[in-house]
């Protein structure tokens, strides 16, 4: 059975890969080779080699505990980001799919509108409101993924609420509350979890996009878009300065978008 | 006709709704821009007068309609930091950003179109996995970091181009269109393998309808069946797809002007989110929100064209 | 081969290869097809009659399945036979038409050109008289308004209507044979008499013969005189339609009988 092999293939190397990057960044939490923010000027521009993985930046920091510092920080503003999206998300396409009616209408024209718009670009107005900075990032990126989320929690409510366990609980006497978040909210859980490893990715890229520009995290917090941006500067000089940071934003996602398609496979 | 009309209607609510919105939000942050164009030099005397003279003593709604309606006569306010009008600052950059992104655009057509139905025609063979792993690969590229890596690829190890080397389109078109490709390609690439992966299961999708079963019954090819039956109807989803990629990519050319050090609306809109220069951040907000409606509105324009049940609601 | 058999197939059996383990769908299917004749073939969903149906349209993959017999059209095997030579032959020697009228059309394509399409595979009429043809088949499945209909999209017209077009669309090369899969099993009930005895009028006038399936047998005694009864992909009963009628052999037949409703039995 091709598909079969297909589908686990995508999990096993997904899984592996995503799992593997959090070890990498829980360590990092705890413990990195050097102080990711200590500058030893003799070791400038240190190449590849034992005492440097991944060789030095131009202040002579360690590119290797930077980078886990890094992962660690884009994790951390993605999952925040995608926890708003998400929170937000629902309540919103709960109410609006369950309920229906004008206040269904009206929301989800400005909904559609928000939705039209790239979500770089919302996050930039958002930040150029708020001025810059990580939570100001977690804020930003936040609100530009609710409209996602709302959409498709929206059209899952609307496709249950007239399902029969539906209307047993109704007939039962359980409240609006209960029915939609007791009886329908675990059931749009597969589809959630796809929008959410979507929508994961889609943070991480974001937010590595907004540090780039130097509008996200700022320094000396480290943070894998941050650093491609300063090592851009020496790029020609230091190319693993571009490289790591890079390849783990690109491991991040790799990952998680394995996984995401081994799940919707499963369906 | 008459979808054309209700579209255009959304479109202009849209832009309504839009502009407002940032209208609002500016004005709220930005505090008195009477008192930050003074400065220092502000007497409670001179700040009112100055505030009379901008209007700044009217309700909001009257400064909104004053300012969109001075914005659609190409008066779009005057920078704080520069103190000259906003809209020469941005109106020679915007050509640069379209044409970016129209580039990337086009690069992203003619990548992933013929790839996707050529994965879709041999789904299963050594071609389409290996296809696959590339696109996932790319599809995990931030852009700017394709970018770098062009860069260094393209400009350093093989000297295609001069990293930097920025070429006005005043001065030589095809040089700047030249200089263009690679950030565009840097941008089309991650798109383009969204869009292979999207085609590519879309006409696998409609291949298995029953239409199709009809189509060979009356014997036609299998190229036939596919170009002639198959493809359109497996494009309706990935024009939505591509509509939406090209507004991404409006915005993702902010982020590649950077890397390229191109002179775009990108590069003004970040000096002045630091410089919290609201007028010009504020105009070219507009300008790309506009940018983005005028897009979708064509994928609807085109969609209405492509599906015939579209058009009749 | 006798003279007038149009087509004769001989121990057909088809075997799925999806799964891990191989399916027999069809055993041992025999028919002979007389020029001018309506044969019926009744069953149960599930029982093999359309995978019969679709063996000799030529319609079957060619990989997933595995197809032992034969097939014999004008001394041709289409089971065996090349490609191009299998493509000669539909459309323009066997029309089928399928169940569901409302997706067996493509719904981007005008009505006009579904119509016209195997003319333009299978002859060198010009343009005019493709046009011209097309409106007389229109015209002779007994459509109103054929000029209009030509350039409508299927969506525009009614389940009954898109039957119309789908036999004008087979029968336009003026095929030798018609399969009939179904045809009336998604039409209101005076819709199905209608198509009935349309089928009927065009087998009279062109000489067409029909393979006619269905598991409705009140339908199939209307239009056949010789019916074959299938049941888990074996031929249980087959025999004159009248004959069987009045002394079916089979419980199984004897069951089909007995479900239809007294109403209709008695017409």
């Amino acid at each position: 059975m091709k598909s079969g092999k297909k589908k686990n293939y995508n999990f096993i190397v997904g899984g592996t890969i995503t799992g593997l990057m959090l070890i990498f960044i829980i360590i990092g939490f705890f413990y990195t080779p050097y102080d990711p923010n200590a500058m030893d000027p003799s070791a400038k521009f240190a190449g590849i080699s034992l005492k440097h993985l991944m060789g030095c930046d131009n202040f002579g920091r360690d590119i290797l505990s930077r980078v886990m510092k890094g992962a660690g920080t884009t994790l951390s503003v993605a999952a925040g980001t995608v926890f708003i999206g998400t929170f937000f998300g629902i309540i919103l396409g709960a109410v609006t799919g369950y309920f229906g009616g004008i206040l269904d209408e009206i929301l989800m024209r400005v909904n559609d509108a928000i939705f039209a718009f790239p979500s770089i670009l919302l996050a930039l107005v958002f930040i150029s409101l708020l001025g810059s900075g990580t939570y100001q990032v977690v804020i930003a990126l936040g609100i530009a993924f609710i409209p996602s989320f709302a959409r498709i929690v929206r059209s899952e409510f609307i496709k249950c609420k007239n399902m029969d366990y539906v209307k047993n609980a109704r007939l039962q006497g359980a409240g609006h509350l209960r029915i939609m978040f007791v009886h329908i909210l675990p059931n749009t859980f597969t589809v959630l979890l796809s929008a959410i490893m979507i929508g994961f990715n889609n943070a991480v890229l974001a937010e590595a996009g907004m540090s780039f520009l130097g509008i996200g995290v700022q320094p000396p917090q480290a943070s894998l878009g941050r650093m491609l941006s300063e090592a851009q500067t020496y790029l020609f000089r230091a190319p693993n300065y571009a490289i790591f940071p890079g390849l783990v934003i690109i491991l991040m996602v790799l990952g998680f978008s394995l996984l995401g398609d081994a799940l919707k496979r499963e369906e | 006709m008459k979808y054309a009309g209700k579209k255009l209607l959304t479109m202009f609510l849209t832009l309504f709704a839009v502009t407002l919105f940032v209208f609002l939000a500016f004005h709220v942050i930005s505090g008195d821009p009477a008192s930050s164009m003074l400065g220092t030099e502000a007497t409670p005397a001179r700040l009112e007068a100055l505030r009379e003279e901008m209007g700044l003593n009217d309700p909001v709604l009257v400064q909104y309609a004053r300012w969109a309606g001075r914005f659609l006569t190409g008066d779009m306010g005057t920078s704080y930091s520069y103190r000259m009008p906003v809209s020469d600052m941005v109106t020679d950059k915007i050509p640069v950003t379209l044409t970016l992104t129209i580039l990337a655009f086009f690069m992203m057509v003619l990548i992933s179109i013929p790839l996707g139905i050529y994965t879709a025609k041999h789904a299963g063979g050594v071609i389409d996995r290996i296809i696959y792993i590339f696109n996932q690969i790319i599809m995990a590229f931030p852009p700017f970091f394709s970018g770098i890596l062009i860069t260094l690829l393209f400009g350093r190890i093989f000297k295609l181009f001069t990293p930097g080397g920025y070429i006005s389109y005043e001065k030589n078109f095809w040089g700047f269109v030249g200089y263009l490709f690679f950030p565009a390609l840097a941008i089309a690439l991650p798109k383009a393998a969204m869009a292979v992966k999207l085609l590519r299961s879309s006409v696998i999708g409609e291949a298995r309808l029953d239409y199709v079963r009809t189509a060979y019954s009356r014997g036609n090819r299998t190229n036939d069946v596919l170009y002639k039956h198959v493809l359109k109807n497996a494009l309706i989803p990935v024009v939505t797809f591509l509509g939406m990629a090209l507004t991404d990519m409006i915005a993702g050319s902010i982020i590649i002007e950077q890397v390229f050090s191109i002179p775009g609306l990108g590069r003004i809109l970040l000096t002045s989110i630091s410089n919290r220069d609201y007028p010009v951040v504020m105009a070219i907000i507009v300008c790309i929100s506009l940018l983005v409606l005028v897009v979708n509105m064509i994928v609807d324009m085109i969609y209405g064209l492509i599906d015939p049940r579209i058009s009749v609601e | 081969m006798e003279k007038n058999l149009i087509l004769q197939v001989k121990d057909l059996n088809i075997e799925f290869h999806d799964h891990l383990i191989p399916e027999t769908v069809v055993y041992d299917f025999d028919l002979d097809l007389r020029v001018g004749e309506i044969v019926g073939l009744v069953g149960e969903s599930g029982s093999g009659k359309s995978m019969s149906a679709l063996a000799i349209a030529g319609l079957l993959s060619r990989k997933d399945m595995k197809k032992r017999g034969q097939i014999l059209f004008d001394g041709v095997d289409i089971l065996t036979c090349e490609r191009n030579v299998l493509r000669k032959i539909q459309g323009n020697d066997i029309g089928i038409i399928f169940q569901e009228p409302m997706t067996s059309l493509n719904p981007l394509k005008k009505i006009g050109w579904q119509v016209e399409e195997a003319l333009r595979i299978h002859t060198e009429l010009s343009k005019e008289e493709r046009y011209y043809r097309v409106i007389e088949m229109l015209r002779d499945v007994e459509l109103e308004d054929a000029e209009r209909i030509y350039h409508q999209y299927p969506h525009e017209l009614s389940g009954g209507m898109r039957q119309r077009v789908m036999i004008a669309a087979a029968m336009i090369c003026n095929p030798k044979i018609l399969i009939a899969d179904e045809p009336t099993t998604a039409l209101d009930v005076t819709i199905q008499a209608q198509i009935v005895e349309l089928l009927k009028r065009l087998n009279r006038e062109k000489q067409t013969s029909i393979l006619f399936i269905s598991h409705d047998l009140s339908l199939v005694r209307q239009l056949c005189r010789r019916v074959m009864v299938m049941q888990g992909g074996y031929v249980v009963e087959t025999g004159d339609t009248e004959e069987i009628f009045n002394h079916p052999r089979e419980a199984y037949t004897q069951k089909l009988i007995a479900a239809i409703p007294k109403v209709v039995r008695k017409s």
